[in-house]
């Protein structure tokens, strides 16, 4: 059984797992990081989305191995010492969430989505989360919230 | 003390979401217990199929393997799933097993299961269990279920039921009307989607059972489990932790959930099931499916004499939860917001081997209102008039609320024509009217198209009165207990079950109020009948109806003991004692006492009024008189490519009127994700299933659901006509947006293609089926055209020889 | 759902993985980005008895510019390619397509050779290789093998790679100035396959089409070149009135587009000539 070295929100994890092991199964069901959750089998939903090495990946579609020696954040790591990210503040501002399952995978994707283009059009926005799917919210405030956010991000960084 | 603001009606953010959006969230499929096995079911791979042989032995000897179950292992205990609405005397109710044991009717329905170690062992196993199948015809096509002949899905036929309802005298109504619209629709099959998939967890200490399951009904689900599996209501604990959505999909008691429970029963041990995406679209209860013909008589200004309606409702394989009562909570509103005098309804509820449906986000009011909107437009056109015009004329003037409509609903109050005046005003009409004329003159090949719905819908089920008439299992009332801890704190315990509406938060909100406590000092308990022992759940935009009613009414008991308690201590009587922002205030002096002090003093007992129970803690069970009825103008419009058939949405407006609005962000939400739905309905979903019952659309790469780049931003606005008919004035906000939604955007289409002589397009409105329509017309018009020529060049000749 | 088991393997040399595909038998699967290929295996649509990850070859990655071609690695990633400045400047059709492939997520994890390789019809690039005649270099044991991309895609899913083949990549010829590109997509939601897409190559001289390169994409088992429409479109006034659209309505000829759940043949054969008419006017810039 290959052994892999992962980083996952901050922390290094040395873990023996079989080759099929999906991605988000060893962070939910062997580190038991639950803030990640699965809503399709297909990689089209978008729940599953965490950072890899800084990208937006969707964590039911890789492989652990494949993560092997790479940097993982999930929505569990983004805030520190109590304090959310712009984003996360952004989603419950602009009310962007209702049954929060799609939400860390549409968080973690905002995020992403920003760092190719700090002040995104509507449009962009939407176009940047066409692999996330929700099922509440009809996104209009999802996308209030990707551009609150990074108008606070954008603020933060300058 | 500063002035507090009143709570209701205030944009409260969330309470819910610091855990969602930090990922400390309890979904059913996180809980990890000690001993903890994981079940994966074997599915039918066969329409209609007998069982003829199921070998489980090889999977048994798989590593990690602790049990392998067939159908036969449970048949003595398993009972059959219940439904809990035998609409009809005569209703057929199959027997449902929860593991087939020796017939399948519809593929994906479950024929063995394993228990292993963990799920990926669970899996593989499922690949050694052997079973053999002798294939029986399937049963796909409602008409074609109903004619003589037909293979059956049951012993008993194809017919579930036939349920009729009339008032007035249709036959006069139809009678030398001068114009009669009769439509047929189809109402798609729909998959519910809700984003968590459904999962289980069910453990036992073997004498007290609880059951974990992302369901929306978690009280109604611990009596059925009981009735079902024996296992006496009171040692069976259910609890729905956080629960991902649910749009009427996580209202039923399913196979899963029975099963898991019988296996802990058997083997002591805990056990998981997590549903795949794959498994949930065949098996989590699908949506809609019914095929409507509608007919509208009317005078030839327009207005309606009377509706008639007859439809076929699939019910699938097996009457579920509430499945045959869904067509049947849309008997009631084919006639919409507008005035007649007679109205007729039929529906046959018909056996498919599909799986079965039930209640999605609306319920049988969606389809009605597509229905008659639709048919609206369609009577607009014959009588030349704008269809907003020819809405106006029938529709219930404010003047005349209550207004009993003909289908013997009392709608308490409404205003259509404010929400429709503010909705056009919004979107522009005449202007997007004006370069519709534009495109149309210009043969623009990319067409223009306005749809209209007004719409009602009854909300805040139910009157358990009407309930028990239509012959439902159980009530509709709501169950609310409010706690004030000895700190000034208030408890609440909600019968509703909220999964993702917000309830924590508009719940603080209304007790807030009542109490005059700060928001931040009220929390919700729900979703566990150990600690809400009684409710009737969430659907039917019930929760706030009825549920939060119960609330005010425990709030006000509380108050009211509180009173008593401030009046002693303060030496009154407790009339003279008033209450207002969580001060207790003897009449005409400054003397008062907060509400957290009578809390504690209450606590302590100390020195309470003679023979005073001491607590201030109480409950309310509220059963509403009547249903709550939201209403709002929806206006769609379109741009239709005719060359690719494709459909873009280009404007949306929704002004809705749920009545008083507890917090205004909440309800725009509803609204918007409603739309979403009900546009998803007219452009994108539908289950479909090939000539041998298989579904097609198992995945999300198939079963098209809309992304954010899918959808426009909607403009919405809100008037506000107080319901009459509870202390809040609140009507209900879940279901409007996907009940008005549907029409709209299918009335813009239809409009846009008018000029080509269009008169409907099927759900969904796909490309294809656009760009289908548009060629069999074209085909249709060449026809006529060359008919017409003909005719002429006949009558030529016969004017030449004569 | 949840992958049978599998062996795996990642090499971190081309050698290394060469020798591992020998050994590894015929039932071997490269695992590149694994975008296409984990949802199989989790749908249990396929049962490799191994993985060879080329994730680590460093050999399989990157953009060179060189004088007359632009190479892709082939695990150079979706999101690479899309903002490469080489292939922007010298093959921009290649980066138009590309972002159009799923979402930005799967566009991370997704590469330019894997989706080659998988040798889907309804794939965006296999079409954007043949309009573009791509030469797509596979490496064996025996050394590299140039494969037209006219040769590549052999069938549904089947590609003209031997086993024990690796694709190491491809040759993006630069066509030069003059040229201009489109790829129209149309598919009914933003994530979803193309129901029809149209990969187009136009040069333009004096307002004349000089040359057009046409394929197609989910337009039969394979990418399909419309080399009907490439003749007709020679020669002809390269604006809106007309000619062009006369020479799409040939977009079909040849094609055996698939019925299935999103679109039946005679209407993507419709769409094809619709969206061929459109790519050839944004090819056109008119």
């Amino acid at each position: 059984m290959p052994r892999i070295t992962v980083k996952v929100d901050g922390i290094s994890y040395e873990e023996d797992v079989e080759p099929r092991m999906l991605l988000v199964h060893f962070l939910r069901d062997r580190l038991g990081k639950t803030g990640t959750p699965i809503g399709c089998d297909t990689s089209n939903c978008g729940s599953c989305t965490v950072l890899m090495d800084g990208k937006s990946v969707k964590s039911c579609s890789v492989l652990a191995v494949q993560a092997d020696e790479s940097e993982i954040v999930t929505i569990e790591g983004l805030s520190s010492d109590g304090n959310w990210h712009p984003m996360q503040r952004a989603f419950h501002e602009e009310h962007a969430l209702q049954c929060g399952y799609c939400t860390p995978g549409m968080i973690l994707a905002a995020i992403d989505l920003l760092k190719d283009d700090p002040d995104p059009s509507d449009d962009a926005i939407r176009q940047g989360l066409e692999g996330n799917l929700c099922r509440c919210t009809g996104y209009c405030n999802i996308v209030r919230a990707v551009r609150r956010g990074a108008g606070e991000m954008g603020v933060t960084t300058r | 003390m500063t002035d507090t603001m009143s709570e209701v009606g205030r944009a409260r953010r969330r309470k819910e979401d610091a855990r969602l959006v930090t990922g400390r969230t309890q979904w059913t499929d996180n809980i990890q217990l000690p001993g903890m096995l994981h079940v994966a079911f074997l599915r039918s791979p066969m329409a209609h199929a007998r069982i003829t042989r199921v070998d489980v032995s090889a999977a048994r000897g798989r590593p990690g393997v602790v049990a392998v179950f067939g159908g036969a292992d449970f048949a003595a205990e398993q009972g059959s799933l219940p439904c809990a609405w035998p609409v009809t005397e005569d209703v057929v109710i199959p027997d449902h097993p929860p593991m087939a044991v020796s017939e399948v009717r519809y593929v994906g329905e479950a024929v063995a299961c394993v228990v292993a170690t963990d799920r990926y062992k669970a899996a593989d196993a499922l690949d050694a269990i052997e079973i053999d199948y002798e294939p029986l015809e399937p049963v796909l096509d409602m008409t074609e279920a109903l004619a003589e002949g037909s293979p059956t899905v049951h012993e008993s036929g194809n017919k579930a039921f036939t349920w009729k309802f009339a008032q007035g005298d249709i036959g006069e109504a139809f009678r030398d009307a001068p114009v009669v619209i009769d439509r047929t629709f189809v109402q798609q099959r729909l998959i519910p989607s809700a984003m968590e998939p459904r999962a289980v967890v069910a453990q036992t200490d073997g004498d007290r059972f609880t059951l974990h399951s992302a369901t929306q009904i978690p009280h109604i689900l611990r009596v059925m489990l009981a009735l079902t599996t024996g296992i006496p209501e009171h040692r069976l604990r259910v609890i729905a932790p956080d629960v991902g959505g649910g749009f009427g999909s996580k209202l039923q008691v399913t196979a899963e959930e029975v099963l898991c429970l019988l296996i802990t029963r058997r083997l002591g041990r805990p056990v998981k099931w997590t549903e795949s995406r794959s498994e949930g679209n065949l098996t989590v209860h699908h949506g809609r499916d019914q095929l409507q013909r509608i007919s509208v008589a009317a005078e030839r200004d327009g207005r309606i004499r009377g509706v008639k309606v007859d439809l076929l409702a699939d019910m699938g394989a097996y009457l579920m939860l509430v499945t045959p009562g869904v067509p049947l909570l849309g008997a009631f509103m084919y006639n919409g917001i507008y005035k007649m005098d007679a109205y007729d309804f039929t529906c046959t509820g018909v056996f498919t081997t599909k799986m079965p449906t039930d209640a999605y986000r609306g319920a049988g009011r969606p389809e009605a209102t597509y229905a008659i909107e639709r048919a609206m437009d369609e009577l607009a056109v014959e009588v030349g008039l704008d269809p907003m015009e020819v809405r106006r004329r029938n529709w219930i003037k404010h003047s005349e609320f209550p207004y009993t409509t003909i289908a013997g609903l009392t709608y308490d109050s409404g205003n259509y024509e404010a929400a429709t005046d503010r909705a056009l005003a919004l979107f522009g009409y005449d202007k997007l009217r004006a370069e519709q004329a534009d495109r149309r003159d210009r043969r623009d090949p990319v067409q223009l198209g306005i749809g209209i719905s007004t719409y009602t819908e009854m909300c805040g089920l139910a009157p358990s009165r009407v309930l028990g008439s239509l012959s439902y299992g159980a009530g509709g009332w709501e169950h609310a207990e409010v706690r004030m801890l000895p700190t000034g704190t208030v408890e609440v315990v909600t019968g509703t079950s909220p999964h993702g509406q917000g309830h924590v938060t508009a719940w603080s909100q209304i007790v807030a109020d009542a109490l005059g406590v700060p928001f931040e000092d009220v929390s919700v308990i729900h979703g566990d009948t150990a600690s809400s022992h009684k409710g009737m759940d969430t659907y039917g935009s019930r929760s706030l109806a009825v549920g939060g009613i119960a609330l005010v009414q425990a709030c006000e008991k509380v108050r009211e003991k509180a009173r008593q308690v401030a009046a002693h201590l303060m030496e009154a009587s407790a009339d003279d004692v008033e209450f207002s922002d969580g001060r207790f205030r003897v009449r005409g002096t400054t003397t008062e006492r907060t509400i957290q002090e009578i809390a504690l003093a209450t606590f302590a007992a100390h020195d309470l009024p003679e023979g005073f129970e001491p607590r201030l803690d109480a409950q309310a069970t509220f059963d509403p008189d009547n249903f709550s009825f939201p209403h709002g103008t929806h206006l769609c419009a379109v741009e239709v490519d005719t060359e690719t058939g494709a459909t873009t949405i280009r404007s949306y407006v929704a002004v809705d009127d749920v009545g008083k609005v507890v917090n205004p962000l909440i309800v725009e939400g509803q609204v918007h994700g409603g739309i979403a739905q009900g546009i998803a309905q007219a452009l994108f979903e539908e289950a479909v299933y090939d000539a041998e019952g298989n579904l097609l659309t198992t995945t999300m790469a198939d079963y098209l659901l809309p992304s954010a780049a899918d959808l426009p931003d909607f403009v919405t606005d809100r008037t506000e006509t107080p319901a009459t008919t509870n202390p809040l004035g609140v009507k209900g906000a879940g279901e409007a947006g996907t009940i008005a939604a549907t029409p709209a955007v299918v009335n813009a289409i239809v409009d846009a293609l008018r000029p080509y002589g269009v008169r409907d397009v099927r759900m969904p409105c796909t490309p294809e089926r656009v760009w289908r329509t548009l060629q069999n017309r074209a085909l249709q018009n060449r026809a006529l055209q060359n008919r017409a020529l003909q005719n002429r060049a006949l009558r030529n000749e016969e004017g030449a020889s004569a | 759902m949840i992958p049978a088991s599998f062996d795996y393997s990642r090499p971190s040399s081309l050698d290394e993985a060469l020798a591992v595909l020998g050994d590894a038998g015929e039932e071997a699967k490269v695992l590149a980005g694994g975008q296409s290929l984990l949802p199989l295996l989790r749908l249990r649509l396929a049962y490799p008895t191994t993985l060879v990850d080329v994730g680590r070859v460093a050999e399989l990655r990157g953009i060179a510019d060189h004088a007359d071609h632009v190479f892709i690695g082939a695990m150079t990633t979706h999101h690479e390619v899309i903002r490469s400045p080489v292939v922007n400047e010298h093959c921009p059709l290649v980066a138009l397509a590309t972002a159009t492939v799923a979402d930005p997520a799967v566009r991370h994890r997704g590469t330019f050779g894997g989706s080659l390789a998988h040798a889907d019809p309804a794939g965006d690039l296999p079409s954007v290789a043949l309009a573009l005649d791509m030469d797509l270099v596979a490496r064996s044991s025996l050394g590299d093998r140039i494969i037209p991309a006219a040769e590549f895609f052999v069938d549904y899913l089947e590609p003209a790679l031997e086993p024990g083949e690796i694709l190491v990549g491809a040759r993006v010829p630069k066509l030069g100035p003059g040229w201009g590109f489109h790829y129209e997509k149309f598919h009914r939601t933003a994530q979803a396959w193309a129901t029809v897409g149209v990969a187009a190559a136009v040069r333009r001289s004096n307002g004349t089409v000089e040359e057009a390169r046409v394929a197609l994409t989910n337009m039969g088992p394979t990418p399909v070149r419309a080399v009907t429409v490439e003749a007709a479109v020679r020669g002809v006034a390269a604006d809106r009135n007309g000619s062009l659209r006369e020479a799409a309505e040939q977009a079909a000829e040849g094609a055996d587009p698939p019925g299935d759940l999103h679109a039946q043949p005679d209407y993507r054969a419709h769409l094809a000539r619709v969206l061929t008419h459109r790519a050839l006017l944004a090819a056109c810039a008119v």
